[in-house]
C-alpha cells in the first residue's frame, strides 16, 4: 500500500533495514566505544523509522507512542552508558575496546 | 510527486551521512555525521505526518543526545585517537557479515505483502500533539510513569558512576 505517492510501506523497511545493518556494521567495525555507541543510536532510530512508517499504515498512534519510549530509553541509555565510558577512561585512558578486554573469559 | 523527491532525497542523506558516521577517522566528524542522519529521519517523520515525533527527535538526539556525545569527546580529547590497525581478513569478514545482514533482511522484506490498510481512516492528524497525547494519557499512562521512574534511575546512576571519589 502507498503512504505516499508512489512511495510504499517497504520503501521505508528497506531504508530502516539498511540504516540498522549500517550500524551493525559500525559496530564491528569500529574499536573506538564511543562510535559504537554511536552505532547503537543509529539502529535504535533504524527501529524507530519503520515503527513510525507502520503507524502511518495502521493510521494508528500507538506505533509513535512505541518511538516516544524508545527515545526516553535512548536518552537514558547514554546518559549511564556516557557515565561508565568516562569512568573507563579515567581507570584505563583509553576508549579503545581491544583494550579494555579485561572481562574477556 | 514532490513528496516523492524528498523521500529520495532525505533517504540518500540518511545513508550516506551514515557510511561517513562510521569511516571517519576523527571522531568529532562522526558525531556531526550522525546529526545530519537525525535530521534527516526527522524530516522523514514529518513526511510520514509524525510532526510531534519530528519535533521531538530533532530536540533530543540532536540537541541533546549528540551534544553529550560531543561533550564527551571533548572532554576526553579523544580527536586523535589512536585505533588499533586491524587485519584484513577481520576487515573482511565484517564486511561480509554486515553485507549478509543486509542482504537477508532486504530479501525477506522486498516481497512482503501487508493486507491491512488503513482503509477510511484520516492519518494525517495522527501524530499531531493532540492525538498523541490523547493516547499516552489514556491507554499508555502506567508506561509514562515508569519511564520517569527510569529517567530518574538513570539521572542517579550517571551522576554516582562519573563521581570522582568513592567515599
Amino acid at each position: 500500500m502507498e503512504l505516499i505517492k508512489g512511495i510504499t510501506i517497504n520503501h521505508y523497511l528497506i531504508l530502516s533495514v539498511v540504516l540498522f545493518a549500517l550500524g551493525t556494521f559500525g559496530i564491528m567495525f569500529r574499536r573506538n566505544a564511543i562510535i559504537m555507541f554511536m552505532c547503537v543510536e543509529l539502529m535504535l532510530n533504524a527501529v524507530n523509522l519503520a515503527l513510525v512508517a507502520f503507524s502511518k499504515m495502521w493510521g494508528q498512534t500507538d506505533g509513535q507512542i512505541f518511538v516516544f519510549f524508545i527515545m526516553v530509553v535512548a536518552a537514558a541509555e547514554v546518559a549511564v552508558g556516557l557515565a561508565i565510558l568516562m569512568m573507563l577512561y579515567r581507570n584505563m585512558h583509553t576508549t579503545n575496546t581491544d583494550v579494555l578486554n579485561q572481562m574477556k573469559g | 510527486m514532490l513528496a516523492q523527491y524528498v523521500f529520495w532525497f532525505l533517504t540518500f542523506v540518511a545513508v550516506f551521512s551514515a557510511i561517513g558516521m562510521i569511516l571517519s577517522k576523527n571522531p568529532v566528524y562522526s558525531v556531526l555525521s550522525l546529526i545530519v542522519t537525525f535530521f534527516a529521519i526527522a524530516g522523514h517523520y514529518f513526511l510520514l505526518n509524525a510532526q510531534f515525533l519530528g519535533a521531538v527527535h530533532v530536540i533530543v538526539y540532536a540537541g541533546a543526545i549528540m551534544v553529550l556525545f560531543l561533550y564527551v569527546i571533548m572532554m576526553l580529547n579523544l580527536n586523535n585517537l589512536q585505533e588499533t590497525r586491524k587485519g584484513f581478513l577481520s576487515k573482511a569478514l565484517t564486511i561480509v557479515s554486515g553485507g549478509i545482514l543486509m542482504l537477508v533482511l532486504i530479501a525477506a522484506l522486498n516481497k512482503a505483502e501487508f493486507q491491512a490498510q488503513a482503509t477510511g481512516i484520516d492519518t494525517s492528524k495522527i501524530g499531531m500533539v493532540e492525538n498523541i497525547g490523547t493516547v499516552l494519557f489514556r491507554e499508555y499512562l502506567i508506561p509514562f510513569e515508569l519511564a520517569s521512574i527510569l529517567f530518574l534511575g538513570a539521572m542517579v546512576g550517571a551522576v554516582y558512576l562519573s563521581k570522582k571519589s568513592r567515599a
